[in-house]
C-alpha cells in the first residue's frame, strides 16, 4: 500500500528497530535496571561482600517509605503534574499519629486518621490544579507549607511510639534463610503492585497516561480527566500517609522535621526510574528500580565510609544523564513524526 | 467550503457539541438534539476528525482507537479484545497496521487514517472531517477518499470540510457554501461550475485571474545570492541549489523527499553535514538562523501553529518580534515606531481584522500566515525561504500570498518557494527544483514543465527506485 510506504520508509536493521519503535517508551526504564545491575555488580567486585542476602533485603526495607511515595508520584507525573508535598505530608501524618498513640488512641482509628489526612491535603491539591488552573507545582508547593506547618503545630518535638501493634509492623522479620522481609516491606510491595496493575488495567490508568499524552484529545476521546487528574493527586497523599506511617513504625518515633527534602528525593527516583517529567511515559515498576539505584548508591557511599554528601552529587550526576538521554528520545520520536 | 473565517470551523463545533448553541435546533432523525460535550455527540454517533489530529502519540494504535470505550473484563480493560477490536476497524478501512505500536512514530497521514478508524469503529451515523488532507499530500489523499468512499457506500453521512476545489469535486455529493458565518447556499457538486463556487465563496471580490505571465520573467543574469553545492544535512545528500535575486525558486517533492529539510538547511536551522554554502560569493556556513538572518536568509516553516506564531502575543508583537530580536534586548524599538511599523504591514498585507492588539492564535490560518510574513518581511530579507506558506488557508487567501510572493521577487528577493500543490510551484516559481529521496533530481525553468510532467519528475515515475 503506497500510503504506508511513503510515511513509513523501511529501515535498515528492521527487527531491532522494530522492537524499539514498540517499546520506546521502555528505554529509559531498560536503562534505569541496567545502571542498577551496573551499581551492584561493581559494588560486589569492589567491596567482595556487598550483594548479600542481607544488605539486599536493607535496601528495600531501608527504603519501604521511599517506595511507597515514588509509586504516588509516578501517577502524578505521568499525568504531567508535580507533587511537592509528600515529604511534608509525610512527616504531618507521622507525627499526628505518634500524637495520637500517645493520648491512646486505637492504631485502627490512628492509621486511618493518617490515610485520610494524607488523602485530603492530596485532594486540596487536585482541586487546586484541576478546578482554578493552578500549576501543580504552585498548588503542591501550598501543601508542603500547609503540612509542614500542621506538623509543627502538632508537636515541635519528636514524639516516641510505644504501641505495640505500630511498631511490630517493623520489628517482625519473616525470614527466608538469609533473605528478610518486614510487614513494612510487604505493604511497600503491595502498594508497588496495585499502583503497576491500576495503570496497567484499569480506565482510570489508561486515562493517566493519556491525560500526560494529550489532554484535550483525551477529553475528545471521553475520558474523565477532571475526576482522573484530581485522584491521582489523592493517590499521592494517600500514599504520603501510608509512608508516614512506614517511617513512623521505621523509626520507631514520629518527628516534624522528617522527609525535609524527600520530595525531591523521590522526584529523582521516579525520574531516573524512566518516567518522563513531561508525562504520558513511564513505569511504576520502573520507580521501584528508580528507588534501589538511590538506595544502592547511598548504601555504597557509606560502606565506603565517605560522606555521605557525596550521595547527592551521584545522585545529581545520574538525574542530568538521565534527562538528558529522555530529552534525546523525545526529540528523536518528535523528529520521526 | 468556506473563505478563511467564513465560519466553517465553528459550524463544525456546534455539531459535535464542541460549542453551545446560541439558537437554532439540531435535528438528529428527526428529533431535536442539543450536546453539551463532543462525547455526547459521540454516543450519539456523531464522530469528528480535526484538522490537527486529536490523538495520544505515547500509547499504541489499538488505545488511541479503543479508549474511551475499551472492552473490558470483570471491570478491568481488555488488551486483547482491545486489539482485536482495533484490528478490525483497521481492517474495514483496508488500512494494515501494527495495532500494538506506538501512534507516535507513525506519520501524519497514517495517524489521520488512524483518527479515522478511531471514528468508524462505533456505530458512526455523520463523519465530520475539518480539512483533513491539508497535511497529506497526493497518493495519501488517494488513500484517504478511498476509505471515505467505502465508509459511504456503508451508509454514513460525511461532512467533508476542505478548501481544496479539487477534492471536493472529486468526492462530494453536495457542496454547502459558508461566506462570514452565513449560509450562502447549497449546490449538488455535479451542477456547479467550478468559478461559480468560487464565486459563491468570495462573494463581491473578485478572484484575480492567475498569476500574469508577464510577472514571470526569467531570472536576470545576476549571480545568486545565495548558492549551495553538494549541500548534505539531515534528510538531504549532496544538493546544488542557487537563489537569484528577482526569482521564485519552487521546490516541488513528495512526502519525505527533503522539501523542508533543504529549506533548513540552507537558512541554518539545521546543521550542514557537507558541502559548500555562499552568499554572494563568499563562503559561509550558518551557526544558527541568527547569522542567516543576519545575513539576509530568513525562514518561514511550515509548522505556522507550532514554530511560528505565537499565539498568545498580540499581532504587533507577532509582526515586530523578529526585527527586535535582530536589534537586540539593547536597542528597543520605541513603542510608537513599533506599531506605525505593524500597522503598515497590517495594511499593506491587509491582515484581517486590522486590529494591532489581537492575539494572533485568533486569527484565521491565512492571516496568522500573513503575520508571519509580514515578520520576516520586516528584516528586510534578500532570501525569503517560504515552506508551505498556503497551507491549510482557502483560496482566497491562497491568491494573495501567492501574489505577495511574486511582487517579493519582483523587487529584488529571492524567494524559495515549498509547495505540496505542484500547480502553484509552477505558477509561482521561475525555475523549480525537484526532490527525490533527499537528492536534488533536476533543476528546470518552471516554463518547460506541465503539472503532469512535474508530477511524473516528483513520483520519480522515470527514476530507477521510483
Amino acid at each position: 500500500m503506497t500510503i504506508l510506504e511513503t510515511a513509513a520508509p523501511a529501515r535498515p536493521g528492521g527487527g531491532l528497530n522494530r522492537l524499539l519503535d514498540r517499546h520506546a517508551s521502555a528505554l529509559p526504564t531498560a536503562a534505569a535496571v541496567v545502571i542498577l545491575a551496573v551499581l551492584l555488580g561493581g559494588a560486589q567486585l569492589y567491596f567482595g561482600n556487598f550483594l548479600t542476602p542481607r544488605n539486599l533485603s536493607a535496601l528495600l526495607l531501608d527504603h519501604a517509605y521511599l517506595v511507597i511515595l515514588a509509586v504516588g508520584m509516578t501517577l502524578v507525573i505521568l499525568t504531567g503534574g508535580i507533587d511537592l508535598s509528600v515529604g511534608s505530608v509525610l512527616a504531618f501524618t507521622g507525627i499526628l499519629g505518634a500524637r495520637m498513640l500517645a493520648a491512646g488512641s486505637s492504631p485502627v482509628v490512628v492509621v486511618l486518621v493518617m490515610v485520610l489526612s494524607g488523602a485530603a491535603i492530596g485532594l486540596m491539591i487536585g482541586v487546586l490544579v484541576q478546578y482554578f488552573d493552578v500549576q501543580p507545582f504552585i498548588a503542591s508547593l501550598a501543601g508542603l507549607f500547609l503540612a509542614r506547618g500542621l506538623a509543627y503545630v502538632v508537636s515541635l518535638q519528636s514524639i516516641k511510639v510505644k504501641e505495640p501493634s505500630i511498631l511490630w509492623l517493623q520489628s517482625t522479620r519473616i525470614q527466608v534463610g538469609d533473605w528478610y522481609v518486614t510487614p513494612t516491606g510487604i505493604l511497600a510491595l503491595v502498594v508497588l503492585a496495585i499502583g503497576a496493575f491500576t495503570l496497567a488495567w484499569t480506565r482510570f490508568g489508561r486515562t493517566v497516561y493519556a491525560i500526560g499524552g494529550d489532554e484535550q484529545s483525551a477529553r475528545l476521546m471521553g475520558l474523565d480527566v477532571a475526576r482522573t487528574r484530581v485522584l491521582v493527586y489523592v493517590v499521592s497523599g494517600v500514599c504520603s500517609g501510608l509512608g508516614g506511617l512506614v517511617l513512623t513504625a521505621y523509626s520507631g518515633a514520629g518527628y516534624p522535621r522528617n522527609g525535609i527534602g524527600t520530595e525531591l528525593d523521590v522526584i529523582a527516583a521516579v525520574v531516573i526510574g524512566g518516567t518522563l517529567l513531561s508525562g504520558g511515559v513511564g513505569y511504576v515498576l520502573g520507580s521501584l528500580v528508580g528507588v534501589l539505584v538511590y538506595g544502592t548508591i547511598k548504601t555504597i557511599i557509606s560502606f565506603k565510609g565517605a560522606e555521605q554528601a557525596w550521595t547527592e552529587i551521584t545522585i545529581g550526576l545520574l538525574l542530568l544523564v538521565f534527562i538528558v538521554v529522555q530529552q534525546v528520545i523525545v526529540v528523536r520520536s518528535a523528529r520521526r513524526r | 467550503m468556506g473563505e478563511n473565517g467564513a465560519g466553517k470551523s465553528t459550524l463544525v463545533k456546534a455539531i459535535t457539541g464542541a460549542l453551545p448553541l446560541a439558537a437554532g435546533v439540531m435535528t438528529l432523525d428527526g428529533t431535536p438534539r442539543t450536546f453539551r460535550s463532543p462525547v455526547q455527540a459521540q454516543r450519539a454517533g456523531i464522530s469528528s476528525v480535526y484538522q490537527e489530529i486529536d490523538l495520544l502519540p505515547n500509547l499504541s494504535v489499538a488505545e488511541n482507537i479503543c479508549l474511551g470505550r475499551e472492552p473490558r473484563r470483570y471491570g478491568l480493560v481488555d488488551w486483547k479484545g482491545m486489539r482485536e477490536r482495533a484490528r478490525s476497524a483497521l481492517d474495514s478501512l483496508g488500512v494494515d497496521l501494527d495495532v500494538t505500536s506506538q501512534l507516535g512514530i507513525h506519520s501524519l497521514a497514517v495517524q489521520q487514517l488512524v483518527a479515522i478508524a478511531r471514528a468508524v469503529s462505533t456505530d458512526v451515523r455523520v463523519l465530520v472531517l475539518d480539512e483533513p488532507t491539508s497535511s497529506l499530500d497526493a497518493d495519501e489523499c488517494a488513500e484517504l477518499f478511498r476509505v471515505v468512499r467505502r465508509l459511504r457506500d456503508r451508509g454514513a453521512a460525511i461532512l467533508f470540510v476542505s478548501h481544496f476545489l479539487d477534492q471536493v469535486y472529486e468526492l462530494c455529493d453536495r457542496v454547502t457554501v459558508l461566506r462570514d458565518g452565513r449560509l450562502v447556499g447549497e449546490y449538488l457538486t455535479r451542477e456547479l461550475l467550478r468559478i461559480d463556487l468560487v464565486a459563491a465563496m468570495l462573494g463581491d471580490r473578485h478572484i484575480p485571474r492567475r498569476l500574469a505571465t508577464g510577472l514571470r520573467v526569467a531570472g536576470p543574469n545576476e549571480p545568486p545570492y545565495l548558492s549551495a553545492r553538494g549541500l548534505t544535512a539531515t534528510g538531504i545528500r549532496g544538493a546544488d541549489v542557487d537563489l537569484l535575486p528577482g526569482e521564485v525558486l519552487g521546490v516541488a517533492g513528495l512526502l519525505g523527499s527533503g522539501r523542508s529539510e533543504l529549506a533548513r538547511a540552507v537558512t541554518g536551522v539545521d546543521r550542514i553535514q557537507d558541502g559548500v554554502l555562499r552568499v554572494e560569493g563568499s563562503e559561509s556556513s550558518f551557526s544558527g538562523p541568527r547569522e542567516a538572518i543576519r545575513l539576509g536568509v530568513v525562514y518561514s516553516s511550515e509548522n505556522r501553529r507550532t514554530e511560528g506564531i505565537i499565539s498568545e502575543l498580540s499581532v504587533a508583537d507577532n509582526i515586530t518580534l523578529a526585527l527586535q530580536a535582530e536589534r537586540g534586548v539593547l536597542r528597543r524599538l520605541p513603542e510608537t515606531r513599533r506599531r506605525e511599523l505593524a500597522a503598515s504591514w497590517v495594511e499593506a498585507l491587509d491582515i484581517r481584522p486590522a486590529d494591532l492588539d489581537r492575539p494572533a492564535g485568533t486569527l484565521s490560518g491565512g492571516n496568522q500566515q500573513k503575520v508571519l510574513l509580514a515578520r520576516m518581511l520586516a528584516l528586510a530579507p534578500r532570501v525569503l525561504v517560504l515552506d508551505e506558506p498556503t497551507r491549510g488557508i482557502v483560496v482566497g487567501a491562497t491568491l494573495e500570498v501567492q501574489n505577495l510572493v511574486r511582487e517579493l521577487a519582483d523587487n529584488g528577493v529571492a524567494v524559495m518557494f515549498i509547495s505540496v500543490e505542484l500547480d502553484e510551484v509552477l505558477r509561482v516559481g521561475n525555475r523549480v527544483v525537484v526532490l527525490h529521496s533527499g537528492r536534488v533530481v533536476e533543476t528546470l525553468p518552471a516554463e518547460d514543465l506541465t503539472v503532469d510532467s512535474l508530477t511524473a519528475l516528483v513520483t520519480g515515475a522515470d527514476g530507477d527506485d521510483g
